[in-house]
């Protein structure tokens, strides 16, 4: 059985279909999803992750149905995210961020709060050291007490992956998470993801536009355009794709359409 | 050092200037400034906190022997710096816009009028008005039952953000003013416009007069909603709070209970409201629908935005600034200026007496209210004291 798997999901808005059957499963690893602009890979990451309800088909996580979830059950049950646009907390500073993303794991009451019992005390020291490691994982450390507004775009970035580690999820969903980013920075940024999925038996599913960071990261590949899967495969499988080329290409091979910039 | 001196220095004498000029606003003003001075100074902690507790345990009594009125003053400013404070939770923290709240004022004070005055036999039949000690466990009782509404208003607006959330709450607010107009047919229950009189009020220890126990009492409360708020803001609960403001969406996303958590931000709200809402008809031996007005609602709501919104030391000012506004300067200002009138004073040639009546000084409060607040707005938008983050201590491992 797989660790997460998705069968036959539809979603429309109205006259628009924005996925059509999409089948998607997930062992281990890293896997991507790619497209041109509008295939419905965003969409998709709502519906995995309860944001979105899908007219029809089943999303299953270590066997246990998803759809009728609420987000945050979703997060309890060990599946997090990240955002295309960073939707951190603007006004709270970046170990409070992560602090929010650790709340599932929380199961203190109102009491132990207004008495500010020995196990409140010590869950919150608790919470606050792993919110430095996780910190200090991402490289932001020294920067624990900024606020997320003043951070710098590319520390923004990196906040929003510690703060979806806080959660502790065994599947990480990141939209998008070069973007913005030089060359070098997204290869560091991958460096540090291929750990993750090491050191924390984490599997990882990635959407992302830089094909040079997907082909050099993925185990596999899907690619997904107007809301339906055209490939998937290894890497180097859907490089050669004529779909794949056609999708992105345009028939004759005309300008690139849509291959970067969000 | 300089500092230290100054505030020793200021509060004494401040204290010694009402005591001496025991009707004079300007030095009762003074007080309260040294108060403020001597929490922004930079002095140690230790004398610091044993000036503010002399200033408001001592001191305070000892001025509102000398002016009952100022003692009252300093009543109603703790009133409304705890229902500040549960308001700060609901539009600071959880940034969901209430305009109804003090129909959970309302609602407190009226479960205590209602079974502490003789309004209730109407009702059961007999056996009222409970014994004042009956007050203290209707401390609870006004709490839960706010509390309660509180959910039973998060419950309908779960869905509804911003302007739709305030529209909402203004309507709730004023529904629950309604209800207490009109329940007095078929069963009395709120005996309508005409209000409920009298309402027992607690025996006092020691034999207090009830200025000077009312007094303690608010003060009382006020250290316990203070602790109650700090816990809370510092708290996983209060962390998850401020994520729905900040980004409703990442908050889900990210584990945080949405319904859950809203539902809690209003009844906690409420609940501090409602324990107020007792002790406030106690104090008041006599309440009606007219102490629950929208304007009231506005008028907290904007002790919060004038100190800070999410800051506990803002809105503590705010509640101050605003009551001792509404109480003691503006009503100053009238008093003043109807002296100059009286006494046939002419500025530029100009008799103050030939003033038409539309220009009654008395008039000019709220005119002058809403200036100021319009000021703030556009000088000071975040708020006399705005919130700060806590800044954490940085040590790896451990801490």
């Amino acid at each position: 059985m797989a660790l997460f798997e998705a069968r036959g999901v539809t979603k429309r808005f109205g006259g628009l279909t924005a996925l059509n059957g999409v089948d998607f499963a997930l062992e281990r690893g890293i896997v991507s999803i790619i497209g041109p602009n509008g295939a419905g890979k965003t969409t998709l990451f709502n519906v995995f992750t309860g944001l979105y309800v899908p007219d029809e088909g089943s999303v299953t996580f270590r066997g246990q149905a998803l759809l009728g979830l609420r987000p945050d059950q979703i997060t309890a049950l060990g599946v997090c995210r990240t955002f295309q646009n960073i939707r951190l907390f603007a006004n709270m500073t970046a170990i409070e961020n992560v602090l929010v993303g650790m709340n599932s794991r929380i199961s203190l009451g109102l009491w132990d709060v207004l008495s500010h019992s020995a196990r409140f005390r010590q869950s919150e020291s608790q919470l606050a050291t792993r919110a430095l490691g996780l910190l200090d994982r991402v490289g932001l450390q020294a920067n624990a007490n900024v606020v997320a507004r003043n951070l710098p775009y590319g520390d923004r970035r990196r906040l929003e992956l510690a703060r979806a580690l806080a959660s502790q999820p065994a599947l990480l969903l990141l939209d998008e998470p070069t973007a913005g980013m030089t060359q070098g920075e997204a290869g560091s940024l991958m460096r540090l993801l291929r750990g993750l999925v090491a050191d924390l038996d984490l599997a990882i599913i990635l959407i992302e536009h830089n094909m040079r960071v997907v082909m050099e990261v993925s185990d596999r590949v899907t690619v997904l355009d107007h809301g339906e899967k055209i490939a998937e495969g290894s890497p180097r499988e859907v490089q050669a794709s004529p779909r794949v080329i056609e999708a992105y290409l345009g028939r004759r091979g005309a300008a690139p359409r849509g291959a970067h910039g969000a | 050092m300089i500092q230290a001196l100054l505030s020793v220095g200021l509060v004494a004498a401040s204290a010694l200037g009402v005591a001496t000029f025991p009707r004079s606003v300007l030095a009762f003003l003074l007080f309260q400034g040294s108060l403020v001075f001597v929490y922004r100074a930079r002095i140690p902690e230790l004398l610091r906190w044993s000036l503010l507790v002399v200033a408001l345990l001592v001191l305070m009594p000892v001025i509102g022997y000398f002016n009952g009125y100022y003692l009252e003053v300093a009543t109603q400013v703790g009133i409304f710096v705890v229902l500040a404070l549960g308001l700060n939770i609901v539009v600071g923290l959880a940034g969901l816009l209430d305009l109804g709240y003090v129909a959970f004022f309302a609602v407190g004070a009226y479960s205590w009028a209602i079974f502490g005055s003789p309004h209730a036999n109407v009702i059961f039949g007999g056996g009222f008005p409970l014994a004042g000690g009956w007050f203290y466990p209707f401390l609870v009782v006004g709490l839960c039952t706010a509390a309660l509404t509180g959910v039973l208003l998060g419950l309908p607006v779960l869905r509804l953000h911003g302007d739709y959330l305030a529209i909402v709450t203004l309507g709730f607010g004023e529904v629950i003013r309604v209800l207490a107009n009109n329940l007095d047919k078929p069963i009395n229950i709120t005996n309508g416009p005409k209000g409920i009189t009298p309402i027992s009020r607690p025996p006092t220890p020691f034999g207090l007069p009830y200025g000077e126990y009312f007094y303690f009492l608010v003060l009382l409360l006020v250290v316990v909603v203070v602790i109650v708020n700090r816990r809370l803001e510092n708290s996983h609960i209060g962390r998850a709070w401020e994520a729905i403001r900040e980004d409703e969406l990442a908050a889900r996303s990210m584990g945080v209970p949405l319904v859950r958590m809203k539902l809690m931000a209003f009844a906690c709200g409420a609940s501090f409201a409602g324990i107020m809402g007792v002790l406030f008809s106690a104090k008041q031996v006599f309440i009606n629908p007219e102490s629950f007005t929208f304007l009231e609602s506005i008028g907290v709501l904007a002790m919060v935005i004038l100190g800070g919104m999410g800051s506990i030391p803002g809105a503590i000012l705010g509640a101050t600034v605003v009551t001792v506004l509404n109480l003691q300067v503006l009503k100053g200002f009238s008093l003043w200026l109807n002296e100059l009138k009286n006494a046939g004073v002419t500025v530029l040639g100009y008799s103050l007496a030939d003033l038409p009546t539309q220009f009654e000084p008395a008039k000019y409060e709220r005119m002058v209210f809403g200036i100021i607040l319009v000021l703030m707005m556009i000088f000071r938008p975040q708020g006399i004291f705005p919130a700060r983050r806590r800044q954490r201590e940085l040590t790896p491992h451990g801490s």
